[in-house]
């Protein structure tokens, strides 16, 4: 019985400790839907489409396949003129306030929505590891 | 009925853009010809979201990231002694206004998103406070709303006065439409009124009831960003956000539910209805709707014999269409819209200033003054 109680507590404490470690990516993408709902869809719209000459597309963007400087853009802010997709830009995208949970999860959202896959599963840690 | 039927039309296209249905008139004009041009008063601020002016030559302006500017002769300085902003979503510092008897008092009130109290999160605060040099001093939060969210959106805010000694700000629904605009034991979607030291007026309509919130003055608002006291009836007007489509403008009377979610003239973001009717019995219908929405953000009436032609018409900024609005209103209708600075860049305020000037708060700009053509 008693050993019985070491291991349900053991895989209780290994399964814990996985999940504070890693968040399954499906849950991330999931968290990150909610995220993107509530700070990026204003202006990217629902489909990741942005809007003519104002704001750029997520789907299918070039511009993501430099990971870090798009969680760069998210985390801090980007200002001045971009291209994305060879079309000119020139906004101000402001801080969203996001914590790097928040971010890591908006992040795997759209690497992983409209058309866009990514094998790169973008941690809690990779966010922190960018800096100003 | 004609709404109604293209909501229905929408339902079944699914088209997210061939969805908004005809824009509600009058139709948006580009003026004849322009006599007026503008001057830039202080630059580089990236959202300025609240103006105030000290007096003719000093303003004080908020930017949204959570710094407060004195300007004195254009050239502006950091005033020091903020309390704490949540810079969220659309959420920071927020708006700023003098108390109409501010020669007496040198009483300055704000508004900002606030991370106090005990929920994680924030919610939006009104603060008095004095200014000594760049100092705020005797800070006093005067309303906090709760309870706080992690939500970024919908956090009003603006501050007018009326002719009685009443201060009136707004809080916008805080991204919980479901719960919080139509609920008046809740903070959120509603505007507020209260006395230039803060306490709630005897009078308030909801002061009968413990459980409500009894700064209350409104509800069933959205996101309210722009307010200004009619300057011949006293009555506070509001403009709000609305979805897709259903910005409104509202006169505000004491107890009256402006309808938010029940009803609506807009649609939810990605094309889908909210609901299908857009006039109640018991609710207020706008005095005005946009359609397409026009993103508005701060309202100002000029009054001053500065722009002759524009006296007594209404000023509001559009964030998404990058213009100031000039509305002719006649009887409580708007007759005539025009576009004003037509691709300045997203226009978050307006205010007439004591020497009757209009400055208009431009996102990466700063503030711009309008100045007729000599």
């Amino acid at each position: 019985m008693r050993l019985l109680y070491s291991f349900l507590i053991t895989a209780f404490s290994i399964t814990s400790f996985n999940i504070y470690q890693q968040k399954p990516l499906e849950q991330s993408i999931a968290d990150g839907k909610e995220i993107y709902a509530d700070f990026c869809l204003q202006c990217h719209m629902a489909k990741g489409e942005g809007v003519k000459a104002a704001f750029p597309p997520l789907a299918k963007s070039d511009y993501l396949n430099d990971i870090d400087q798009s969680i760069h853009a998210i985390k801090y802010g980007l200002k001045g003129p971009i291209k994305v997709n060879g079309v000119s830009y020139n906004g101000n995208m402001i801080s969203q306030g996001l914590d790097e949970e928040e971010i890591a999860d908006v992040m795997n959202y759209i690497l992983n929505s409209w058309g866009n896959s990514s094998t790169v599963i973008i941690t809690e840690e990779k966010v922190a590891s960018i800096k100003k | 009925m004609k709404r109604n039927l293209s909501l229905l039309i929408c339902g079944f296209a699914f088209l997210s853009f061939s969805c908004d249905a005809q824009e509600n008139g009058p139709k948006i004009q580009s003026p004849s010809t322009i006599d007026y041009t503008y001057e830039v008063v202080t630059d580089s601020i990236d959202i300025p979201w609240g103006l105030t002016f000290l007096n003719d030559n000093e303003l004080l302006v908020t930017e949204k990231a959570g710094i407060l500017y004195r300007v004195v002769d254009g050239i502006k300085t950091e005033v020091q002694g903020l309390p704490p902003v949540y810079v969220r979503g659309q959420g920071g510092l927020l708006d700023i206004a003098v108390a109409p008897n501010y020669n007496e008092t040198g009483l300055i009130y704000f508004t900002t998103s606030s991370p106090l109290g005990e929920e994680k999160g924030g919610h939006t605060a009104l603060y008095s406070t004095q200014l000594e040099e760049n100092q705020l001093v005797n800070t006093q939060l005067l309303y906090k709303g709760d309870y706080n969210t992690k939500k970024g959106q919908h956090w009003g805010s603006r501050i007018s006065f009326d002719n009685q000694g009443h201060l009136y700000f707004s809080i916008g629904d805080r991204g919980n439409r479901e719960v919080n605009p139509q609920d008046i034991t809740r903070d959120g979607g509603k505007i507020y009124r209260l006395n230039l030291d803060g306490s709630i007026p005897e009078d308030n309509p909801f002061v009968d009831n413990d459980n409500n919130r009894k700064a209350i003055y409104s509800y069933g608002h959205r996101n309210p960003q722009g307010m200004i006291t009619h300057p011949e009836s006293g009555k506070i007007w509001v403009h709000e956000h609305g979805p897709r489509g259903g910005d409104e403008i509202n006169v505000i009377e004491a107890g009256k539910n402006y309808g938010w979610p029940i009803i609506t003239y807009g649609i939810n973001y990605s094309g889908t209805p909210i609901t299908d009717i857009t006039k109640k019995e018991g609710l207020v219908q706008p005095l005005y709707y946009w359609l397409p929405s026009i993103a508005p953000s701060g309202m100002a009436f000029s009054t001053s014999d500065i722009y002759p032609n524009w006296k007594g018409d209404l000023f509001v900024g559009s964030l998404k269409f990058e213009y100031l609005e000039r509305l002719e209103i006649k009887n409580n209708q708007v007759i005539k819209r025009e576009k004003v600075l037509d691709s300045i860049g997203r226009v978050r305020n307006v205010e007439q200033g004591p020497d009757g000037y209009l400055y208009v708060g431009v996102e990466g700009k700063g503030i711009l003054k309008i100045v007729p053509k000599s």
